[in-house]
């Protein structure tokens, strides 16, 4: 089933990345599901955790757990510092210049929320208009239209890649805000996000950047992508649930008024009137999600201790191998077929249906999503109501999507018409 | 090989390939659309009730999975001739069976479904049609 390309550049991924050393990181890795290997490839929806960031938590609550920026002993001065150390962590990880740039939120979702409350609601003018794309995840979509802003999606091309042409077109409307994803949760594509940045500038329009699927796949460098907002989830890279990063430039974090109300995003409160805290604790009401930044620490420490330009080549080769099984199979469609992409692959099976098809990868102890993916309109614009999708982390083999294959062609002798 | 797996290999693939009654009716004196937003799957349910509450004729479309369809489909074949109250207490019991809550009576045909109770991620699938078929009969209950 490999070609001899596929297996030259097998060889030389395993000599520069050793993915069985990776897989004994992550303890989940060596469990059974359904009596069988577990063959996790559902990456996109949330990532397993290797032991450093396992630890990383139980040590928190073990030996170091206090509330921050509350108590002048040393504990909660420990949790304080590890919580600001997170900051920087994440600071580095996304080439912010400074980590008064980084705001803790819950997660990508919550990230996208806080902007569109604070910067479009809270500064609306009437019939704004935020740009998003075909292949957006719902959560860069409906925030928007609760923050009463109309939702307007730059078309996708065939392979499912952004035209680039409408962009500009629509861009040169004058949208208050273009909402787009650094990669797609279904199809994997990569978009040219630096280039909507530029042709953005150019018509003074600020960009979010959804980077929840860029961050455990690409290098992240939020001032060459020129963005003004970018965010992402903890758990979709290696880290804990509950824990994401909202970064925003520092003119826009200054400007926007809070999101949530309540302890230590305060200056003084007084019952006639209150100040704030100046950013970033001004966006973070409440004792928040300490271990899960003590954990997003270790996650990020853990995957720069890597060789990334390997993890890099290692996952396109996943990619290219995913998209090489599949395609040999009779009666498999692909979807996203543009060379920029992720290891995310969307398909569907010739008279199977998707959830019939991950039940029966399921009995096998294979692990796929099937649905819309929370991308209802991307799935429109495919034409399918539903779609199974692989999606593949730096510790899958492509032994794993050998045995993905199998499952497919069993399935189809199950199920097909 | 799993329960599910043999699940598919019995009654319920034949189901799927070749549904019964997957039609339009032609004058549905009941009808009902349900939706699984999880998956995207539909399906429309319509009945001709008699003036004794009998149900006459019983019919489905839609898409969905091989569970959801092979459902609908021998749904349809069981209470084709059943009175409206027969009908709700087969919902009951069918539902009791594909969530394992209660020990099953005889239930005929339809005890295919009995695996669905240890994939509860599919339970919605196996009675989708059985819920649009309630609503059809009793709007506003659900």
């Amino acid at each position: 089933m490999i070609a001899p390309a596929a297996q030259a550049s097998s060889r030389l991924s395993r000599r520069a990345f050793d993915v069985d050393a990776v897989r004994r990181e992550f303890p989940i890795l060596s469990t059974l599901s359904r009596g069988q290997p577990l063959v996790y490839l559902d990456n996109a929806a949330t990532s397993q955790k290797p032991e450093d960031v396992i630890a990383a938590i139980s040590r928190y609550y073990r030996s170091e757990n206090a509330n921050i920026h509350r108590g002048v002993y040393q504990l909660s001065e420990r949790a304080t510092l590890a919580w600001e150390a997170a900051r920087r962590r994440v600071a580095h990880f996304i080439g912010a210049g400074s980590s008064d740039e980084v705001v803790f939120v819950r997660g990508t979702t919550e990230a996208i929320n806080l902007v569109a409350s604070s910067f479009v609601r809270r500064q609306r003018a009437a019939a704004d208009v935020v740009l998003v794309t075909e292949m957006e995840h719902h959560a860069n979509i409906v925030p928007w239209q609760l923050a009463g802003a109309a939702t307007r999606p730059i078309p996708i091309t065939g392979a499912g890649q952004l035209d680039l042409d409408a962009a500009e077109r629509m861009l040169a409307e004058g949208p208050r805000l273009l909402a787009v994803a650094h990669v797609s949760n279904a199809i994997g594509t990569i978009n040219p996000v630096a280039e909507l940045c530029q042709i953005a500038r150019r018509y003074g329009v600020p960009v979010l950047v959804d980077g929840a699927q860029a961050a455990p796949h690409l290098a992240i460098d939020v001032q060459a992508l020129d963005c003004d907002f970018y965010c992402f989830s903890g758990h979709k890279v290696f880290g804990p649930t509950g824990i994401g990063v909202l970064w925003a430039r520092q003119e826009h974090l200054t400007s926007m008024p809070p999101y949530q109300g309540g302890g230590d995003m305060i200056d003084e409160v007084t019952f006639e009137r209150t100040t704030f805290a100046p950013a970033p604790r001004r966006f973070e009401a409440g004792t928040p999600h300490i271990a899960g930044a003590t954990g997003l620490d270790a996650a990020l420490s853990w995957l720069e201790a890597q060789d990334r330009d390997a993890v890099a080549r290692y996952e396109e080769h996943l990619r290219d191998y995913a998209t090489e099984v599949l395609t040999e199979i009779p009666g498999v469609r692909l979807f996203g077929t543009g060379t920029e992409r992720a290891p995310v692959q969307a398909f569907v099976l010739d008279g199977v249906h998707p959830h019939d098809l991950a039940s029966l990868l399921d009995a096998d102890g294979i692990c796929v999503r099937a649905g819309h993916h929370c991308t209802q309109p991307l799935h429109r614009a495919l034409g399918v109501s539903s779609t199974a999708r692989a999606s593949f982390a730096l510790y899958n083999t492509t032994a794993e999507i050998d045995l993905l294959g199998e499952g497919l062609i069993r399935a189809r002798k199950v199920l097909g018409r | 090989m799993s329960t599910l797996a043999e699940l598919y290999q019995s009654v319920i693939v034949e189901h799927d390939r070749s549904p019964r009654n997957y039609r339009a009716l032609a004058a549905p004196s009941h009808h009902a659309e349900g939706r699984n937003p999880l998956c995207g799957d539909e399906v429309s349910v319509e009945l001709r009730v008699g003036a004794g509450g009998m149900i006459e004729e019983i019919a489905f479309q839609g898409h969905g999975c091989a569970i959801s369809r092979a459902s609908a489909s021998m749904m349809t074949a069981a209470l084709q001739g059943k009175s409206v109250g027969e009908a709700r207490e087969l919902f009951d019991r069918f539902h009791a069976l594909v969530t394992g809550t209660a020990a099953e009576g005889d239930i005929g045909k339809l005890a295919v479904f009995r695996g669905v109770a240890e994939y509860p991620m599919r339970v919605k699938c196996a009675t989708l049609a059985w819920h649009a078929m309630k609503t059809a009969l009793d709007p506003g209950a659900q």
